[in-house]
């Protein structure tokens, strides 16, 4: 498993970048992510990504598709492909320190 | 940033715009339950990459897209020899396949099979495409033969387009016929 350093943050990645630990994440390690991947973070991107982190417990280690953000989370789908451009659930499960997610829809 | 030089970090692709935005079309001209879903699916991945999706709606595919058929979409085994029954492995025999009830069972089973995999119904999953930025278009001969205009047609739908219009606006895009 690599280990990379983001902004001072030594975290255990896959091959791709996504973090492998997920106690290893906290909200600053998430800004740096979001930094890394060009993301500007607004007070509804972090209500996004603390709903990723909260799902992914529950859910028993899945990662929510965007469908599941918006139906369950009650994101607005339009809104995150505004706030996290072209990719959304990829770079939210990025900057949530998640692996990508794993349903087709 | 005091990230080493070698920090992996996903590469999202999407600020590269100088081979163009990548584009799919996906014709949908199938009216049956589980021949709406492909080209659902398969559009809203291409959403979810950042890829540009044009879903145009022509034949049989016009009931996808038509209020009070769209969400009626039936799954005959009738002339599908790989349909199974819920238990066993065992083929439904053809001969049985077009009995009465056959198509109503087959349906809601294939319906719940698709919503227990948290797989919205055909308007919903419209609706999802349409918000994360896919574009809908009814074809013109179409439309003309099951007398319908933009008024009668699902409200994501942008406009009702004929076969040039539509190569025209596939220009450089992957198309899909399903």
């Amino acid at each position: 498993m690599p280990v990379t350093t983001i902004d001072g943050h030594e975290i255990h990645v896959d091959a791709e970048g996504f973090m492998t630990e997920y106690d290893e994440w906290n909200e600053e390690l998430g800004k740096s992510l979001a930094a890394a991947i060009g993301v500007e973070m607004s007070d509804d991107a972090w209500g996004a990504i603390r709903f990723l982190r909260r799902d992914f417990k529950a859910e028993g280690g899945h990662t929510p598709t965007l469908r599941r953000v918006s139906t369950v989370g009650g994101f607005d789908t339009k809104k995150l492909f505004e706030m996290f451009p072209k990719k959304p659930a990829k770079k939210m499960a990025y900057i949530a320190g998640l692996p990508k997610p794993a349903g087709c829809v | 940033m005091t990230s080493t030089a070698e920090a992996i970090i996903p590469k999202f692709d999407d600020d590269d715009e100088t081979e163009g935005v990548r584009k799919l079309a996906i014709i949908c001209s199938k009216g049956n339950l589980d021949m709406a879903y492909p080209g659902l699916i398969l559009g809203n991945a291409a959403l979810g990459e950042g890829v540009e999706l044009h879903l145009f709606f022509t034949f049989w595919g016009m009931d996808m897209i038509i209020p009070g058929r769209m969400n009626e979409l039936k799954f005959s085994p009738s002339g599908n020899t790989a349909m199974h029954m819920p238990v066993g492995d065992v083929r439904i025999p053809q001969a049985l396949a077009p009995m009465p009830g056959m198509q109503p069972m087959a349906t809601k089973m294939l319906k719940k099979q698709i919503a227990d995999l948290g797989v919205p119904e055909v308007p919903e999953f419209l609706a999802h495409i349409v918000a994360s930025g896919g574009h809908l278009h009814a074809c013109r001969m179409s439309a003309d033969m099951n007398h319908v205009t933009l008024e009668d047609l699902y409200e994501g739908v942008e406009d009702i387009i004929n076969a040039s219009d539509f190569i025209e606006l596939t220009a450089g895009a992957q198309l899909l016929f399903i």
